[in-house]
């Protein structure tokens, strides 16, 4: 057992207790709280993958920006918990067996498939996964995606201002 | 070394559990948790091929995937506000006025 093993496994079955708990939790702010503890475990697996980058993104962006945009909604809307589960119709009961029928047959694709290499030790160069060789490549050959992303980030900015305010 | 097949597993799990919460959930503000959830299972398997192939794009995408999500829940809370406002509820079966 190797140290990176055993630190993916804890990892990995935390990050499905906390998701789990965020589709089981009755109140609102209990998932939301789930989810923030979801995406740090999800931060810790990035560094595993040698995602620093994206790790430390993953934190500042949605582990804080996002979820604090949760929290301030469920917070102004005020709700408490949910006081009765939904009936469970038809399409309910089907959406649920067919997220179990996904996942078996991901599972038994995965387990079956030969291509994928066993290890991963390639030679790792020095600024794989870096701010450095991200932005290096964000700022080279995917400038005009950036620019368009800043353009939707602006928009759904000024539609969420419109949308949420009764009165403009 | 991890192998790559089980940062796949993880991510076909994550992306699972999104989907049920999505389909079976009632609140509107917990399916969009659950959307993120799927978003975060995608980026999981973006960065385990990065990782695989020794190769930046999957970064970027990844990058790419959270910049989208922040706008989404921006607009979808947005919208969860204001049919709190008119219906006084964001329980996803009270709201069918598309349906018909």
């Amino acid at each position: 057992m190797n140290t990176e093993l055993v630190l993916f496994g804890v990892f990995a079955v935390m990050t499905l207790v906390s998701a789990g708990l965020v589709i089981t939790a009755r109140s609102p702010i209990n998932s939301a709280m789930s989810l923030v503890s979801t995406f740090f475990f999800l931060a810790g697996i990035y560094v595993l993958l040698w995602a620093h980058t994206v790790a430390i993104i993953q934190v500042l962006v949605y582990a804080g920006a996002i979820m604090v945009l949760f929290l301030f909604v469920i917070m102004l809307l005020n709700l408490g918990d949910a006081p009765h589960r939904g009936r469970p119709t038809v399409t309910r009961i089907l959406g649920g067996a067919s997220a179990f029928g996904l996942l078996a047959v991901l599972a038994v694709t995965l387990g079956r498939t030969n291509a994928m290499p066993a290890d991963l030790s390639l030679p790792e160069q020095a600024t794989f996964g870096t701010i450095a060789a991200v932005g290096q490549s964000i700022f080279t050959a995917w400038l005009l995606p950036f620019e368009a992303v800043s353009l939707l980030l602006l928009v759904a900015m000024v539609g969420a201002v419109v949308v949420a305010k009764s009165r403009i | 070394m991890v192998p790559i097949t089980y940062y796949l597993l993880l991510a076909a799990a994550l992306f699972c559990m999104g989907m049920f919460g999505v389909l079976v959930r009632t609140n509107a503000l917990v399916v969009f948790m659950c959307v993120e959830l799927m978003l975060n299972a995608v980026n999981l398997t973006f960065l385990a091929f990065a990782r695989m192939h020794g190769d930046g794009i999957g970064h970027v995408s990844a990058f790419f995937v959270i910049a989208v999500a922040a706008a989404e829940a921006a607009i979808g809370l947005a919208i969860v506000i204001a049919v709190f406002r008119s219906r006084g509820s964001v329980n996803v079966d009270d709201i069918r006025t598309m349906k018909h």
